[in-house]
């Protein structure tokens, strides 16, 4: 079973231990994840489903391309990590 | 009078608290996260918090406890887009700028950039968007001012009728529902957009109010610092009257008005509109005593050597009484009143950058 693991950032915010996941696709894998720690889903996927624009996924050494409906493939001795990616420092940074 | 304040800034949430030798920053929860919007919500005591944090999106945290503990609760957030639905707009908040007391034991209304209206009627355990006003045919026409996405900045609840809300988007006009956001009409007549072609600058829904207070007391005064000027109706956002001699500018962020007396509002002032600091480096407040007919420029205790401070929508305040005020700049100052603007204090701290400051109970 692919087991995935979070950035230690997220343990700030709420317990991200890595955990095996069912499933042959980025989707499913978080899916699952969701399934076994809810509050994590919001943290990690938009509320389209789409990977939040800053965190970034990795299957094994490869970081995946469809970051909107998760259909990159996975092994079952995969690991799959999620990550914060380094473009995301600033939240709002926007003048009014 | 209220002797707290909530800060929400790039780095966390700042507790402020008036003591025997003035103000002093108390505690500091969320440290090191962007603070979006702050309540103390009068009717349950309890506060929250928005969080807009970089990686991992908008979060919202409340605490029944004065801030001792806090919990997360569910960050309002859209349903899903509907499939083939003809909508250039994304269905995301981007982060969520004001929380607004609802009136009503437990409700509490969100207005969100990205455009969106939410209401909570548990505390905020659960959110709905608003889909009366989000499925306006004039929608399509809101646009971004400074942010991507437009931005549903002011709710105005009737303070004897909580079903009677005014609010207010950037871009995208001044909307009134009588029925708790049920239905909703454009208002805004009167209102000018200088930045639209010439037979545009009168429509409802590309109007730019960068903010909307309404007057206790006569919650039919609404007072709009807008993109092009101060404005100022009568009738509860149906027609507006505007403002342009304001000096040293008619252009800003924040307004406020006192609860008591809808003749008397204070705004502060900056260079329009892309370059938004304050003029001639010199941080001023100006206040209207008179509905707007003439302005004093009040200086005192502010920084007159070069300053930058530009104050934002939110980070204007005032308290009940009327007498108290306060606000925050993106260069972390903070300026007290005790006495309606005429003499500041600066709080002795060098905050991080201030989205929005709040007298809390």
């Amino acid at each position: 079973m692919p087991k995935v693991a979070f950035t230690g950032q997220l343990q700030r915010f709420l317990p991200a231990p890595a955990m095996d996941a069912a499933g042959d696709c980025v989707r499913a894998l978080l899916d699952d994840v969701c399934r076994q720690n809810p509050r994590l889903g919001a943290y990690v996927l938009d509320e389209q489903g789409a990977l939040r624009k800053h965190v970034t996924v990795f299957v094994g050494d490869r970081q995946i391309t469809d970051r909107l409906t998760l259909s990159d493939p996975v092994g079952p001795a995969e690991e799959v990590y999620v990550l914060q990616a380094l473009s995301g420092g600033s939240a709002f940074g926007e003048t009014a | 009078m209220s002797d707290r304040i909530l800060v929400g800034t790039r780095k966390g949430l700042f507790d402020l608290r008036r003591g025997k030798s003035g103000w002093a920053v108390e505690t500091v929860h969320f440290i090191g996260d962007p603070v979006s919007a702050v309540l103390g919500d009068p009717q349950s005591g309890r506060l929250y918090a928005a969080l807009a944090l970089g990686h991992f999106g908008n979060k919202l945290w409340s605490s029944a406890d004065d801030g001792k503990t806090w919990d997360e609760r569910p960050a309002p957030a859209f349903p899903p887009k509907p499939e083939g639905i003809d909508d250039p707009f994304p269905w995301t908040v981007h982060s969520v700028g004001m929380l607004e007391p609802g009136g009503v034991p437990g409700r509490i209304w969100a207005g969100t950039v990205g455009g969106g209206l939410f209401r909570s009627d548990d505390h905020g355990q659960s959110w709905a968007l608003n889909r009366p006003l989000w499925d306006q045919p004039a929608r399509q026409k809101w646009m971004g001012g400074g942010n991507d996405q437009a931005s549903l900045h002011s709710i105005c609840v009737h303070p004897a009728n909580p079903d009677d809300l005014a609010v207010a988007v950037s871009v995208g006009g001044v909307w009134r529902s009588r029925d708790a956001g049920a239905s909703w009409t454009l208002e805004g007549e009167g209102m000018i957009a200088d930045y639209m072609p010439p037979d545009l600058q009168g429509s409802r829904e590309t109007q730019d109010p960068h903010r909307v207070v309404q007057a206790r007391s006569n919650p039919d005064r609404l007072w709009c610092q807008h993109h092009n000027g101060i404005f100022r109706s009568d009738d509860r956002g149906t027609t507006w009257m505007r403002i342009t001699t304001a000096k040293p500018s008619a252009f800003g962020f924040g307004v406020v008005v006192h609860p008591d007396k809808p003749d008397r509002a204070w705004v502060v002032p900056a260079v329009k509109d892309e370059k938004r600091y304050p003029v001639d480096g010199k941080l001023v407040v100006t206040r209207t005593d008179d509905a707007g007919r003439s302005f004093s420029v009040l200086a005192n205790g502010l920084p007159q050597q070069p300053a930058f401070d530009l104050v934002y929508r939110h980070a204007l305040d005032i308290d009940g009484s009327g007498e108290r005020l306060a606000f925050g700049s993106t260069t972390g100052g903070v300026w007290l009143s005790e006495n309606g603007g005429e003499r500041r204090a600066e709080l002795p701290a060098r905050l991080p950058p201030i989205a929005c400051l709040r007298f809390a109970a």
